[in-house]
Order: structure tokens, then C-alpha cells, then sequence
């Protein structure tokens, strides 16, 4: 296998074109947090005009809701969720400046449209591996929705994050390509 | 009679939250070993080892194995000859797991409305509890802590008698099809067959409890699990849904008495840190 591709975070347009469905790459710099809850307020706000509480030009949010922090760490075990929840609210946010998402699975076609238009990545961690992920954090911070608890964004300093890039901004699919290589029709 | 209090009781559940979430039992750990020997992907074979390499470290530096700890489901066994002093048994059950999620660092995952407040109740209290009441004057209590990736996937269809084991082998199939890449695959798959539609939806959350892979006592029924899991390795979605032939490490079928016209069949769907701990008092 080759070896993974380091990308910083926020990411740049012309990162985000190089990079293919299959990629392996390693993330630093920030990430923001983000999942339901956090998501239906993003968009409640968008509609109501507001500011968001981060500027989204060039970020990554990262599917998570994240365990307490143990004495030592900065932040507890932080796998990925289910991305497909956050399906009904991404398209509005790639069109706001959001350029990469990690999560896991799959995603509908409007998400992936949104992606081609605008240049946007999905990156997928290993869902279940929460307690490694956790060693790649090295800071943590409360941006907003505290109230959410797990659901609050928090802002994270991430060194060599471990993902797949799973759909890419051509909208070449990994999830589809790799089934079909294996799958045996009966 | 045999009396135990309530305070053991809130004991054990606390550790027990901890100890599941922290440490997946070992059956698990070895029936990913032999699947990361069988993967024919690359990637996925790395996959599984990443899995692997996870959960060690999380029982090493006694942390979560996953951050989603789920609602914290609790079967018990009630000896009917034991005699529980000391407080409100629901109650003390729930305190355990108050301590035992505060403690442990582990993720409250629970809201109270789950319509229109969708409120964190912050302690991950209510529990969902299951009590039978079993011979001897003993307290078994079953900790199983369940993430949402997987139970969301889950499904249940009222099947008519004449669908029989062709019906349901074509239901769980269609199931985990349909769930694809977003359990965390590999999976555990608990089927639960007959009852009325609560009890087979029970039934295949207890069978998520057998020991990984050990097959249904009964002939007809573990060579349908086989059928039904060599047909769901067929499916290709492979690790983490990234491609491979091993998209579950197990399929266990429970079974129960129905009604004349009914063939219920309900799929709980486990993802890979499939956790659980237990203790009887």
C-alpha cells in the first residue's frame, strides 16, 4: 500500500482537488466537532441570519461526540459517527465554505452533488477505533453549544489524524467501488 | 431467603459499565484475529488490525474502546428466592450507572424527550432494564452498553408463515445489505425469530449476548446462521464498508414459540466493539 498523503487542516481548494477516493491520508492542524444537535443549529442560524460561531471557509468538521477527557488527556476516546445523519444539513454548509468532513458511511447523492459543486472532501475514520483516535488530539477547546455536552463543537488540534478519503471531489465513491470488488452476486 | 442490598447492586452495575466499555470480551478479540487471517482486502485486513490494536489499548490505559457508549441496556435475573433489601431496586440500578458513567469517563448518550426537547439527561440515566424472575436465590446482572451505528440499522418485519426460513434468510440479507458501511462492520448480526413483534425484537438483542460465533443448539437453526452469514460475506461491504468478504463475524438466531399466523423476525445489528459484562451476586 502506498504510503498516506499528510494534509493540514483548515484545508486549501487545491488540496482538496489532488486528493482521490482510496487516498490514505493523515490530518493535521484543526478540526471542528459537530453532529446532529450541533448541525440543526448551524443551519437554524444560517436561516435566521446569524453568525456562526466559527467560520466555516476551508474547515473540516469531524462526526463526533466525544468521551470526557481522562486527567492527561485532551480529550476521551473520539471515533466517528454516522455521517448519513448530517446528510438533511451538508449541502448547505459546502456551499457556506465547508471543504472536508470525517465521519463514517456512506452519504446520499445531494451531499455528494454539493461536493462536485463546490470542492469538498469526505474523509472516513474507523468507526469503533475511538480510544486510538483520542492519541491524535492534542488540544481541546468549547466553541459553542456547551449545553449539547457531547454534542457541543468543540475545536480540536489534530497531529496525523488517521483517514481514507471515501468520496472525493469528483465524487468517485470508495464505499461503492470497494463492494463492488468483492461482492458475489448469487 | 437470601437477602442482598441494593447498594451491591448498585455497585456492580457501576463496574460493570466501566469494565464493558473498557474491555471487550474475548471472544470478540479472537473472532476478529481469525477474521483479519481470512480478509482477502488489504485494507481491510488492516482495518481489522486497527480494530484490534484499539481495543488492547483501551483495556491497557482503561479508557472507552468507542466514544458512543451507548444507552446502557441491563438485563437481570432475579432468583425468586432471594429477597432485595435496602431501596428501590430500579433505582439503585440506575445509580450505578450514574456513578459508573461518571466515573469512568464514559459519554452520556441519553436525552429524555426524544420528540422535542431531545434534553441530555447528563448522567446517561434511564437505563433500559429487562427482569426475569429465574430459580435460586441469586442476582445475575448482564451489562450491555449499545452504540447507535449499529441499533439504528436494526430492522423488524412481520413475516407470514409462508415466508418460512427462506423468508427470514432473505430479510437479515437485506438488512445488513441495506446497512452497508455505517455499523462499523465487521458485525455481530442477532436475529430474533417468533414471539410477537416485541419479543422477537428482544430476542435478537439477547442473541447479540451469545458467545461470538458458537452456533444455535438446535440443527436446522445454526445451519441457517451459516447460510445466512456466508450469504452476508458475499455482500462484499467488507470492513468499515470499505470492501472485503468479511462484513460479519457472526449471525446468531434466537427462536421463540408464535401464533399460528405469525413469523416475526427482528435483526439487531452489533458493530465490532461488541460489548458487554456480567456478574451474578
Amino acid at each position: 500500500m502506498p504510503e498516506p498523503i499528510r494534509i493540514k487542516a483548515p484545508l486549501a481548494a487545491s488540496d482538496v482537488k489532488k486528493l482521490r477516493a482510496g487516498d490514505r491520508v493523515l490530518v493535521s492542524g484543526v478540526v471542528y466537532t459537530a453532529r446532529d444537535a450541533a448541525h440543526k443549529r448551524l443551519v437554524e442560524a444560517l436561516e435566521a441570519g446569524q453568525k456562526l460561531p466559527f467560520d466555516l471557509e476551508g474547515q473540516i468538521i469531524y462526526y463526533v461526540g466525544p468521551c470526557p477527557a481522562k486527567p492527561g488527556q485532551a480529550l476521551g476516546s473520539c471515533g466517528p459517527t454516522t455521517s448519513g445523519r448530517m446528510d438533511p444539513y451538508t449541502p448547505t454548509l459546502i456551499a457556506r465554505g465547508l471543504r472536508g468532513m470525517i465521519g463514517k458511511g456512506s452519504r446520499v447523492p445531494a451531499v455528494v452533488e454539493a461536493m462536485r459543486k463546490h470542492g469538498a472532501v469526505y474523509l472516513a475514520a474507523i468507526g469503533g477505533a475511538g480510544a486510538l483516535a483520542a492519541k491524535t488530539v492534542k488540544k481541546a477547546e468549547m466553541v459553542a453549544y456547551e449545553d449539547l455536552g457531547p454534542e457541543a463543537i468543540r475545536r480540536l488540534e489534530v497531529e496525523d489524524f488517521p483517514a481514507v478519503v471515501c468520496i472525493d471531489a469528483q465524487g468517485n465513491d470508495l464505499y461503492e467501488a470497494g463492494k463492488a470488488k468483492y461482492r458475489t452476486t448469487r | 431467603m437470601r437477602e442482598l442490598d441494593v447498594a451491591k447492586v448498585t455497585e456492580a452495575v457501576e463496574e460493570l459499565c466501566v469494565a464493558a466499555c473498557y474491555d471487550l470480551p474475548p471472544d470478540v478479540l479472537e473472532a476478529l484475529g481469525k477474521a483479519a487471517q481470512t480478509e482477502e482486502s488489504e485494507v481491510g485486513r488492516e482495518i481489522i488490525n486497527i480494530c484490534i490494536q484499539n481495543a488492547k489499548l483501551a483495556a491497557r490505559e482503561r479508557v472507552p474502546i468507542c466514544q458512543d457508549t451507548g444507552v446502557t441496556i441491563i438485563f437481570l435475573e432475579v432468583g425468586q428466592d432471594l429477597h432485595l433489601v435496602g431501596g428501590d431496586l430500579a433505582e439503585a440500578v440506575a445509580e450505578g450507572v450514574r456513578r459508573g458513567y461518571d466515573k469512568g469517563y464514559l459519554r452520556k448518550s441519553v436525552v429524555s424527550d426524544p420528540l422535542f426537547s431531545r434534553k441530555n439527561t447528563e448522567d446517561n440515566t434511564p437505563p433500559i432494564v429487562y427482569t426475569d424472575i429465574v430459580p435460586g436465590d441469586k442476582l445475575r446482572v448482564v451489562v450491555v452498553p449499545k452504540g447507535t451505528g449499529s441499533e439504528n440499522m436494526s430492522g423488524l418485519k412481520m413475516l407470514t408463515p409462508a415466508a418460512g426460513p427462506e423468508g427470514v434468510r432473505k430479510f437479515v440479507v437485506e438488512t445488513v445489505d441495506k446497512a452497508g458501511s455505517n455499523p462499523c462492520p465487521p458485525i455481530i448480526v442477532g436475529v430474533g425469530v417468533g414471539g410477537m413483534m416485541d419479543r422477537a425484537a428482544l430476542l435478537s438483542k439477547r442473541a447479540l449476548l451469545r458467545r461470538t460465533g458458537e452456533p444455535h443448539p438446535q440443527a436446522e437453526v445454526a445451519k441457517l446462521e451459516r447460510e445466512i452469514l456466508a450469504e452476508v460475506n458475499d455482500l462484499g461491504i467488507g470492513p468499515q464498508g470499505l470492501g472485503g468478504r468479511v462484513t460479519a463475524l457472526a449471525v446468531h438466531i434466537e427462536t421463540a414459540p408464535t401464533h399460528i399466523g405469525a413469523l416475526p423476525v427482528a435483526v439487531n445489528i452489533q458493530c465490532h466493539a461488541a460489548r458487554h459484562a456480567e456478574r451474578v451476586l
